[in-house]
């Protein structure tokens, strides 16, 4: 009792803690509320150096469409630039890159958990410095064979590339929820007579969704926020999101229409503030899986 | 685990990392030894009835085929390594000698586009790692002490930064400080400056460009330390308590020693992460003032017609280099608890 109420009383330390959250969650969520609101309005009033109110109740905003309210951002990204282009283009590779991924990472990973073999920690090291290389790196090295092979610019090239990129951390994570699979579970199917792989299918496969539910979200954010690969590796016209957002920088910033390109990236924001809603609890045991094991 | 059936199953996993990964760093270093094909130029004369003239031109005929029978361009062993956009030996050694002080020879060096791009990548590295474990273990604690309503909501919040794409965060944040934007705007007013622009001074862009990054890597420290803290033994904070231990006290010599293999974990990915820079500095536009090791790379295979394989594939090999170094201490002490476990 005494504990609880030493606990619970109000102190400075108490309100300066507080305070402290209260300043990093107005931090963290202040710009995106701020953008999605403004992507609504026209220029002069996102950008209005005047007075910064007029952000909120859109006064440039009326004047120019009538309302305080414009879609006419969301219109000329997605419609004149033809941003739903890149939206199915980023469609189609994130779903092969994270299926991909989970296919080979959960055979891999498994391998590597159920084998006390030298060579399986060798095969993890070698994916811990795989893990720290820098994307750009990789594709320094890329670009010239795939030009010479003619392979380049194409949506399948970009995926296995990702795929592979992926690999390193897939590996980690899936070998770490592996492991807490008790041994038993497989090996006495294989006593009652499964190979190895039968035993993989029917007893492990299972009870392993947790672990490949949460290694998919990481899938996912990594093919889906990648702009190093996508940007080199795609032609024009196979562009995915990050990519057509910043090569959109280039080509409305002289036209005058940066609420194009506001629009487009509320609209590439949107999904991951979904992803987050839904899977917080996956995405947060996902980061420390790591850190518990490590 | 059978050697045949442990083979069977990392097979596919293993042929991409080999294939993808494992080459390409092969192929950057061989890429790295070459360099592009010296021009060819053919002069010729032309008479007119006021003499002859000779010009000088490119032979683009001649120039496709020498691309053609060698697209890897011609053998230059180290060459592109201390050329002038990597070490820039001959640079750096002119430097040493003309300058009279230590300063104004720092002043040369850091004008090279390689130390210029070095000495961003550590600085921010090394600023941004430890402001965002201090500032994340902060709110991790605060968090904590939040009453249980509270805590489902912060955490979402806290996890937007992060979660959100690298260029599309930057981009949001960039346009915010525009001198146009909302907090751009507001600083000339503070300052009373109509001029002021954080895209306009160097040291304006790289704290612009910490302060991103600090932003986007804060939810992943307290992530980690909030998790962490779930695993606090309460018996051992209870015992503390009745020994006197005050919160000050019982943070530093409980909390904090629980949480350090945590602390060391969150460290390594941090300078991973850091080290790799790249996308905020095309999302801030800021190349004028900073740049890191990958935007060089990024810069020279954006060379249109013909990327700067050579020189990107060096500025590669010095990057993995120094991935390597960031990674030593952890290798050797993950090789040494192996051998523990081993013997």
């Amino acid at each position: 009792m005494t504990i609880l109420k030493a606990q619970s009383r109000i102190t400075f330390l108490s309100i300066f803690s507080f305070s402290m959250v209260a300043t990093w969650l107005f931090i963290a969520a202040f710009p995106f509320v701020w953008t999605l609101w403004g992507s609504f309005k026209v220029q002069a009033d996102f950008f209005s150096k005047a007075d910064w109110t007029y952000a909120i109740y859109g006064v440039h905003t009326t004047l120019e469409t009538g309302k305080a309210f414009t879609g006419g951002g969301y219109y000329g990204a997605w419609i004149q630039e033809g941003f739903y282009n890149a939206v199915m283009n980023s469609s189609i590779v994130i779903f092969f890159t994270v299926v991909i991924s989970l296919t080979f990472g959960t055979l891999g990973g498994y391998a590597l958990a159920r084998s006390g073999y030298r060579y399986a920690f060798w095969i993890l090291m070698a994916a811990l410095v795989f893990r720290a290389m820098p994307h750009i790196t990789l594709v320094s090295g890329y670009l010239f064979p795939f030009f010479e092979w003619n392979i380049w610019g194409i949506l399948p090239t970009t995926i296995i590339v990702l795929v592979a990129i992926n690999q390193p951390f897939t590996l980690w994570i899936l070998h770490s929820f592996f492991l807490n699979i008790p041994r038993e579970m497989d090996e006495s199917a294989m006593v009652d007579g499964c190979t190895r792989f039968q035993a993989f299918r029917h007893v492990i496969i299972p009870v392993m969704w947790p672990g490949v539910i949460t290694t998919g979200l990481f899938s996912f954010l990594l093919a889906y926020n990648d702009f190093a690969v996508t940007t080199m590796l795609l032609s024009g016209e196979n562009e995915t999101m990050v990519p057509a957002i910043a090569s959109f920088m280039g080509n409305v910033q002289q036209e005058g229409n940066v609420m194009f390109a506001v629009a487009a990236v509320v609209s590439t924001t949107a999904p991951l503030f979904l992803l987050v809603l839904f899977f917080q609890r996956q995405i947060v045991s996902g980061l420390t899986a790591g850190a518990v094991k490590g | 685990m059978k050697h045949s059936t442990f083979f069977w199953f990392i097979l596919p996993s293993l042929t991409l990392m080999i294939l993808f990964i494992a080459l390409p760093i092969v192929s950057v270093v061989i890429q790295s030894l070459h360099v592009e094909h010296e021009q060819v130029l053919v002069i010729s004369k032309s008479c007119d009835p006021f003499g002859c003239k000779e010009t000088t031109s490119l032979d683009q005929e001649a120039m496709e085929k020498l691309r053609e029978d060698n697209p890897l361009g011609r053998f230059n062993g180290l060459g592109t390594y201390t050329n002038r956009s990597h070490f820039a030996v001959e640079e750096v050694s002119k430097a040493w000698h003309v300058s009279t002080s230590f300063r104004e020879f720092w002043e040369k060096v850091l004008n090279l586009p390689f130390y210029k791009a070095l000495t961003f990548t550590i600085t921010y590295t090394i600023v941004v790692t430890p402001f965002v474990l201090f500032l994340g273990f902060a709110v991790a604690v605060g968090v904590n002490n939040l009453p249980k309503i509270l805590k489902g909501p912060t955490i979402f919040v806290s996890l937007l930064p992060m979660i959100v794409t690298p260029l599309v965060g930057s981009l949001i944040l960039f346009w915010m400080v525009d001198g146009d934007g909302i907090i751009g705007a507001t600083l000339q007013r503070i300052f009373n400056d109509n001029s002021l622009s954080l895209k306009a001074s160097a040291s304006l862009t790289w704290i612009m460009l910490m302060v991103y990054g600090i932003w986007h890597f804060l939810p992943f420290s307290f992530i980690v330390f909030y998790a962490g803290l779930q695993t606090v033994p309460q018996e051992i904070l209870e015992a503390a308590m009745i020994d006197g231990a005050n919160k000050w006290q019982r943070m530093r010599n409980v909390v904090v020693p629980h949480l350090m293999p945590l602390v060391i974990f969150v460290m390594l990915i941090l300078l991973m992460d850091n080290f790799r820079v790249f996308e905020p500095i095309v999302g801030f536009s800021a190349d004028a003032h900073a740049t890191s090791l990958s935007w060089i790379i990024f810069n020279d295979l954006q060379e249109s017609a013909y990327p700067l394989y050579g020189s990107a594939g060096a500025t590669s090999m010095m990057t993995i280099i120094g991935v390597i170094i960031l990674l030593t201490p952890v290798l050797i002490r993950t090789w040494r608890e192996f051998h523990q476990k081993g013997n």
